[in-house]
């Protein structure tokens, strides 16, 4: 029997290599585990059928000594992301049918790698949401109290991985959708520099602040899975090289903390509590925690709200009724529009795409869209100060535990505020690592909260040597 | 045209329907309504960046385009298929469009 609440991308790599157990003995365990908890939770939209063939080949070539990082582990992956004759569909309806006529840059890594796809896994419809509420195809539940959500948008990524149905899943992060469901389900989760993993063949949300990040349940992992993903690809001018940004030495034990935003309204108390504890243990593995001011941040959440969505409205033309999935039937090309896209998106997604229709929209484009930009450069800058004394900022990866679901779907406004402390690090490009740092009491189970570091561009090295130690994986 | 004289409202149904036909997204009466004041509701927080008052430099770029050379990569034909198959509906090796004008 493998245990499958115990083992880790590193762990598995030992077994494999050694022989205590075949790619398609772990991948079997795997889907017997789905085949029992997936109904209930409803992670995975689609168990793919060659799974076995896939460990098979692992095995194959494991046996041949072609062994990579990671063959033969099974990971789940995000319905946005594209591999080749298999469907995808964003959970959403507008994508009835469509089949990935290629593979996406970091899947091809993978399957470079011989790496086991499991399956697709829900989200919230073209990765709008923080609680897979608005996926079309159902809420994921959070595997720690079933009436809570996984959160959002890879909720399905980020519960696969916590109710042992993946080793390992690939979400993809605009604002803090890989770190809130990780925060609200116990498991690590990294949103990489900008740039730094391809998103070719990912389907595009907001296209200046997208990027693909792994889930998983340890650190090292993550680290294993970042190098796998990243590097320059030619598909996605925004990738950069080895030589972009300069490496500095650096220690990496100065943690700034912008104790600021702590003290504003809607932060959970137990959360904030939480968080104090998780510099404490910082301190006392030989970190120096500062007081740091990032005078902009407040603006963060409205640039993101105002930009996001510009970026939506334009990214998601494309859905039309006329090039893929769904098309409805009107009496002109018009209606064959209006109907296609009005029933074919969701609420949520219909919002967003009139919200970014009104900022980009002539006299309001100069108010907010361009407003925006300004202070996002600003933002840029608070941050980049910051890092000149400082080689981490901390804060909590979420004001609150994972809520009950439908506590916030009819109030999206009260929604957007769970992404506070992560949309910064996607508005400025650095990357951002998500912790599980113990339990905080609720009307119903403890649920897990989490502390978040970010680290200057390109500098997910920092992270992960931070986060080893906190989570105590540096022995 | 977008109602620029709304003063209590950001933003009122009207106008909702106007981004909508804007955005050919079909919506319903019903529909509008809720998201007249969801949308406000939204709006009105992200108002606040109105009051950042430093000075700033919109006219300065921020991106740079990055163009590849215009040439084939890809063998004539081979994701044809493919992408064909996904389209609602298809006509030889065309997408079928209803008339435009």
């Amino acid at each position: 029997m493998i245990d499958l609440k115990t083992i880790t991308i590193k762990s598995a790599r030992k077994s494999l290599d050694k022989g205590e157990f075949s790619a398609e003995d772990l991948a079997k365990s795997y889907l017997a585990e789905i085949e029992k908890v997936n109904s209930e939770i409803n992670a995975y939209l689609e168990v793919y059928e060659d799974v076995l063939e896939q460990a098979k080949e692992a095995d194959k070539q494991i046996s041949l000594g072609n062994i990579k990082p990671l063959t033969g582990i099974p990971i789940s992956i995000k319905d946005n992301l594209l591999l080749k004759g298999k469907r995808v569909s964003s959970a959403s309806k507008i994508l009835e049918g469509f089949i990935a006529p290629y593979n996406a840059t970091a899947i091809q890594k993978l399957k470079d790698q011989n790496a086991v796809f499991l399956g697709r896994t829900n989200m919230d419809e073209f990765a709008m949401g923080g609680s897979t509420e608005n996926s079309a195809f159902g809420v994921t539940k959070n595997p720690l109290d079933k009436d809570r959500v996984a959160g959002g948008s890879s909720g399905g990524s980020i519960a696969s991985v916590a109710m042992s149905g993946a080793l390992a899943s690939l979400g993809s992060d605009t604002g803090g959708s890989v770190r809130e469901p990780a925060a609200f389900c116990g498991v690590v989760g990294l949103k990489p520099t900008y740039g730094s993993v391809s998103r070719h063949g990912l389907m595009a949300m907001g296209s200046s602040l997208d990027i693909i990040g792994p889930a998983t349940k340890t650190v090292s992992d993550s680290e294993i899975l970042f190098n796998a993903i990243k590097g320059q690809d030619k598909m996605d001018s925004t990738t950069y090289g080895e030589n972009l940004y300069p490496k500095t030495e650096r220690k990496g034990n100065v943690i700034g903390v912008p104790f600021e935003i702590l003290e504003k309204d809607g932060i959970d108390k137990e959360v904030k509590k939480n968080f104090e504890e998780s510099l404490e243990k910082m301190k006392e593995k030989g970190f120096e925690i500062k007081d740091i001011k990032l005078p902009t941040i407040s603006y963060s959440l409205s640039v993101y709200y105002i930009l996001m969505p510009a970026e939506v409205s334009s990214n998601l033309a494309r859905f039309d009724g006329v090039k893929y999935g769904l098309h409805l039937e009107g009496q002109n090309l018009l209606e064959d529009y209006l109907k296609t896209r009005g029933e074919g998106f969701g609420k949520e997604v219909r919002r967003r795409i009139l919200i970014g229709t009104y900022v980009l929209s002539a006299g309001y484009a100069d108010d907010y869209y361009k407003k925006a930009l300004a202070v996002r450069e600003k933002i840029r800058e608070d941050f980049k100060k910051a890092f000149q004394d400082v080689d981490i900022i901390a804060t909590p990866t979420t004001p609150m535990p994972a809520f009950k679901i439908g506590e916030k779907s009819s109030d999206p406004l009260s929604m957007y505020m769970a992404d506070i402390f992560t949309v910064p690090a996607n508005i400025v490009g650095i990357p951002a690592l998500s912790l599980p740092s113990g339990f905080v009491s609720t009307d119903t189970e403890d649920m897990p909260v989490a502390i978040q570091f970010m680290a200057d561009y390109d500098r997910e090295d920092l992270l992960f040597s931070a986060g080893k130690k906190f989570l105590g994986e540096d022995f | 045209m977008i109602n620029y004289d709304s003063i209590t409202f950001m933003i009122n149904k009207e106008d909702i329907k106007n981004l909508a036909s804007l955005a050919r997204v079909g919506i319903n009466e019903g529909e509008a309504e809720s998201l007249t004041k969801e949308i406000d509701s939204i709006l009105e927080y992200v108002s606040q960046i109105k009051s950042f008052s430093e000075d700033f430099d919109l006219e300065k770029p921020l991106l740079r385009n990055v163009l590849r050379d215009d040439v084939l990569t890809n063998n004539i034909g081979e994701y044809t298929k493919d992408i064909l198959d996904n389209a609602p509906k298809t006509e030889k090796n065309y997408v079928d469009v209803k008339n435009i004008f």
